[in-house]
């Protein structure tokens, strides 16, 4: 024991410190991760943003500098506060608001003082920075927009969030990421890449020269500019159109699945989200919850799809072989189906009704019927209903597009399954689920599925993944927007309908929305329009719906607007999509009265009825 | 036997190589710590890491000096040296020099010295002298007595010039006298004691006091002794529980505030993480940036002169108590442990050595050099990784300084010329 204590000792102390060093620096430790090494600074440089231009070349977003002003607290000497606040165009509260924060955030770092300071004030305020010690002015850049449209489709960029943080690595506190719009979708592009230096500092904070020479420090790769398939004027012309009212207009160029606009109304000017006054505005746009303009109507307001819907019904039918073009029924402008004698109200007017006319004057009773063929064609209505379901599907409806936007919704297309769990032990057929076949009861689209089903349509059954990209410098374009997508219908049964769409211009529900010169298709819609009114089921007037391409042999613009609370179709909906197709054709508008009546439109009073607390009246 | 053998001189290659070896792989370090802006050369005077090149020099002159003087004249002059340096060290107090606080140098021409890194092995050497003499009985208690007296008195002279640290070196001779018969009941005593009293700091007299008594009772009762032997135990909880309390008492009263502070963050008496985390900002501030320096290192570290938190000079005193940080950051696990694995073979091998020597003093003094490296190593490296509470004390052969270095390198070199010698009969 007297020989063996200290020994042992020695060697548990031994044990003991190599178990320890093995905790810290094999367990815990991180080596030579430069990123998180705080005893290097990292200094960044950015690199410029990629522009934005349109289909044509016009360039739609640059860079400005704007510049900060920041502060070392422990630098600042004895200064004369009413001069700097002058300079600065801000009052003494607000300097020791700022003063104080940077202070408590670290006396001896560099904290924002004041941000986006414009070019004038800037020039003013170098002339006499010098007096005011541990002041300093910090440049960066920030989008400088061309234009005041296109806010929901071009996005915008602000300071990563901690969410941003922990998915990307490449982003450090106080960087600007896209948000919204193309800025988020084509982030990665725009972006480019970042230069870093890594400086070797001591304790006080202070750099004492780069580390290893500078061999891990890197410059900044430019961001690379980009091209998009939107069409400015066209952009712009339908902002124009929906000014006062609400919804949302998508245009694509079938032939490519090029987005040419994406309007989404009320919109607003995209510079609001740039500066000083950033989030003030944010918070406005942000907090106008009845027509909240940060919510793309165009590519995620779900709707019932209404008539314009029944082009697909007819289709499926057609393919199903459950109707043919001869077959006629008598529409007694009621539908009555089922065993309760329920009742389906039709405006075609009476009459008998082929597929022609059904199409052109939008019967109900004629695709009731239709519908009911399809699913009950099958042995059971779960059967039929997936059948149905599928057909409808391939026209890029009840899924995402997969597009390069950076919002997008489903939208809902129910199949068999969806009914089985609904109404278990078959307990349910075509009749049950009969609102369907006109576009109502479960069907849900975004104003962008329905501007692609009309590409599909006037391609005659194919579409391409529409998308917003036409362009990235020395780079090309993700393949799968050249891939063509084949509907699951006939293209011989496509005639048809097309047909009875270019009924609808010449002798049906838009007859009087002809463009002279230009042979449209076109399907008005009607969708009925629920709300909550304090927990109670509310109707609200009607959405104004339209879906059109043209010209009809060689559709070079397939289009769908929603104008909501617009009643029927044609109404508002239409004429627009009249005016848009005109507008792009032909680079201008003859259509003048109708442009004017839409122009003066304004739908305020429709969207503030629900919230008046009074009984209102709708469709009128 | 072989005369010729006897008489050679038979230096212990291993104790030489390992010395060689930490000597300069501690010397790479301080030239890492103490560099301050761009590295001059290594016999540049200004700069720590040239000051400690002469060090070395200095060293190694006196090796050659301790290794032909005879063997016999460090067993005849122990209490001289002994002497020599309780007269140094008591000097302090009339020409010495206040650097952070202790009172431990004297300044001679811009050269500093400390005479309690020479008290150490001159200690060492006096203990040995002590314990070995034909009229000492180490188990009589008169004389038990007298060798605390020889340790107590050096401890004592720098304990009152500031340098607790040092002191505690001193304690650890109790395993020279624990290898030559002190009675066992010591150690045991002491270690009771030692336990009691963290027990108590950690988890309060009270509960320390309750727990002993439930213990002595349980015992009692399944021993089930006669009824008139109560009084020996309750002695015991009496004695114990007085210690308890006074532990406490001391803690409150005696000790300094930045003491308490690091006992509270060693034991982790703090709860509250908040305030937790504020202590350890401000108080263990150097142990905190210690431990960042280690973690950083990884596997196989940054590398010399690469370390990033060393070069910016994050670790407060990293070329002298905390030097063992910087190995830590640029040479990785594998610089770290091996340098833990050469002080145990290290201690080991001296300890084997002593235990192999027929003469007493060279056995103790072997045991003292054990000791005393060993403390060293214990505490240094032990507060370096946050093991130990902060005692400043340096590392053998790592930590800057010229007297630590001459120091240890005496304290070795009498020990290896004594081995050398060990088969000549005296």
């Amino acid at each position: 024991m007297r020989k063996v204590l200290l020994l042992g000792l020695v060697i548990l102390t031994g044990i003991t410190f190599v178990g320890r060093l093995f905790y810290l620096q094999l367990y815990q430790g991180q080596p030579n991760n430069l990123e998180d090494d705080n005893a290097i600074r990292k200094i960044y440089q950015y690199p410029k943003r990629g522009y934005i231009y349109d289909r044509n070349g016009k360039l739609l977003v640059a860079n400005q500098p704007t510049y900060d002003v920041v502060v070392i607290p422990r630098e600042v000497e004895a200064l004369d506060t009413l001069l700097f606040c002058s300079l600065l165009n801000i009052d003494k509260t607000q300097f020791l608001k700022s003063y104080n924060r940077a202070k408590r955030y670290s006396p001896r770092l560099p904290s924002v003082f004041l941000s986006h300071l414009s070019k004038e004030d800037y020039a003013f305020l170098s002339e006499k920075l010098r007096k005011f010690k541990g002041f300093y002015v910090q440049k960066r850049a920030v989008r400088d927009y061309q234009t005041e449209i296109g806010a929901n489709v071009l996005g915008y960029i602000a300071e990563v969030n901690p969410d941003n943080l922990s998915e990307d690595g490449y982003y450090k506190l106080g960087d600007l990421i896209g948000k919204q719009g193309v800025e988020k979708s084509y982030e990665n592009v725009l972006r480019g890449e970042k230069g870093v230096k890594y400086i070797q500092k001591d304790i006080y904070n202070r750099d004492i020269g780069s580390y290893k020479n500078g061999q891990f420090d890197t410059l900044p790769i430019p961001g690379k500019n980009i091209t998009l398939t939107i069409d400015a004027t066209l952009q712009e012309y339908g902002e124009k159109l929906m000014q006062n009212k609400m919804g949302g207009i998508v245009a694509i160029d079938p032939s490519s699945g090029e987005l040419l606009s994406i309007v989404s109304a009320p919109s607003y000017n995209p510079a609001l989200l740039v500066g000083r006054e950033r989030s003030k505005n944010y918070t406005k746009l942000y907090t106008d919850s009845i027509y909240r303009p940060l919510f793309d109507k165009a590519l995620i307001r779900m709707h019932a799809a209404g008539s314009p819907f029944k082009t697909l019904v007819a289709l499926a039918a057609l393919q199903e072989n459950a109707i043919s073009t001869k077959e006629t029924i008598y529409c007694t402008e009621s539908y009555v189906y089922g065993k309760n004698k329920r009742t389906m109200g039709c405006h075609c007017g009476r009459g008998y009704r082929n597929l022609y006319s059904a199409i052109s004057k939008s019967c109900n009773s004629y695709f009731a019927t239709a519908f009911r063929k399809t699913i009950d064609k099958h042995e059971n209505a779960t059967i039929g209903m997936n059948i149905w379901s599928n057909h409808i599907k391939s026209f890029g409806l009840g899924n995402f597009l997969g597009n390069d936007l950076s919002v997008g919704k489903k939208g809902n297309i129910p199949d068999g399954a969806y009914y089985d769990a609904w109404y278990p032990d078959f307990r349910w057929g075509a009749t049950t689920i009969l609102s369907n076949a006109i576009g109502q009861g479960e069907i849900l689209v975004t104003p962008i599925q329905l501007a692609n089903m009309t590409a599909a349509i006037a391609n005659r059954g194919f579409y391409y993944t529409p998308h917003i990209i036409k362009a990235i410098e020395n780079e090309s374009i993700d393949e799968k927007f050249t891939i063509k997508k084949e509907t699951t219908i006939d293209p011989a049964h496509f005639d048809p309908i097309i047909e009875g769409m270019h009924g609808v211009y010449t002798n049906g529900t838009a007859g009087f929305l002809k463009v002279p010169g230009i042979q449209i298709c076109g399907k008005t819609g009607t969708a009925e329009n629920f709300t909550k009114i304090d927990g109670i089921k509310t109707q609200l007037t009607d959405h104004s719906i339209f879906v059109a391409f043209a010209p009809k042999d060689d559709p070079k613009i397939a289009i769908a607007v929603l104008v909501e609370n617009g009643y029927y179709g044609a109404r508002w909906a239409g004429r627009i999509a009249s005016l848009m197709i005109e507008k792009y054709l032909k680079g201008e508008v003859s259509l003048k009265y109708m442009e004017q009546l839409v122009l003066n439109k304004s739908l305020e009073e429709e969207y503030l009825k629900p919230y008046s607390g009074k009984p209102f009246k709708i469709n009128q | 036997m072989n005369l010729n053998r006897a008489n050679s001189f038979q230096l212990d290659w291993l104790v030489v190589l390992i010395y060689l070896a930490l000597v300069m792989f501690g010397y790479f370090n301080i030239v890492s710590a103490a560099t301050d802006g761009a590295f001059s050369s290594y016999f540049d005077l200004s700069a720590p890491y040239g000051k400690q090149t002469v060090f070395i020099g200095l060293s190694l002159i006196s090796i050659v000096l301790i290794l032909s003087i005879d063997a016999k004249f460090y067993e005849r002059f122990a209490s001289i040296i002994y002497l020599l340096s309780l007269a140094a060290l008591a000097g302090l107090f009339l020409f010495g020099k206040k650097v952070n606080g202790a009172l431990s140098w004297y300044e001679i021409g811009g050269a500093t010295l400390q005479p309690s890194e020479f008290a150490k092995f001159a200690t060492a050497l006096a203990v040995a002298k002590y314990v070995s003499d034909l009229q000492t009985n180490i188990k009589n208690s008169k004389d038990q007595l007298q060798a605390v007296l020889i340790v107590a008195v050096p401890a004592i002279l720098i304990l009152l010039q500031n340098d607790a640290g040092s002191t505690l070196v001193f304690a650890g001779l109790i395993f020279v006298f624990y290898r030559e018969g002190i009675p066992q009941k010591y150690i045991l005593f002491g270690t009771t004691v030692l336990v009691i009293a963290v027990a108590t700091l950690k988890f309060s007299a009270l509960i320390v006091t309750s727990v002993l008594a439930a213990c002595l009772l349980i015992y009692q009762l399944l021993l089930k002794r006669k009824k008139k032997k109560i009084s020996g135990p309750l002695l015991v909880l009496i004695l114990c529980s007085g210690l308890s309390f006074g532990t406490e008492w001391s803690f409150d009263n005696v000790l300094q505030k930045h003491q308490q502070d690091r006992i509270e963050l060693w034991l982790r008496l703090e709860k509250d993480p908040e305030k937790l985390r504020i202590m350890r900002r401000n108080i263990s501030y150097n142990l905190n940036e210690s431990e960042k320096a280690i973690r950083s290192g990884g596997f196989t570290g940054k590398g010399f002169k690469e370390g990033t938190r060393t070069k910016g000079k994050f670790v407060p005193e990293q070329h002298t108590d905390y030097i063992f940080s910087t190995v830590a950051e640029e040479w990785g696990f594998l610089g770290s442990s091996t340098v833990v694995i050469l002080f145990v073979v290290l201690i080991g091998r001296i300890l084997f050595l002593a235990e192999r020597h027929k003469s007493q003093f060279s056995r103790a003094y072997g045991y003292g050099v054990a000791s005393i490296i060993f403390v060293h190593f214990l505490i240094n490296i032990g507060m370096v990784m946050g093991l130990v509470p902060t005692i400043g004390i340096p590392l053998p052969f790592f930590s800057y300084g010229g007297s630590g270095l001459l120091a240890f390198t005496i304290l070795i070199f009498i020990f290896l010329k004594l081995d050398a010698n060990r088969l000549n009969v005296w």
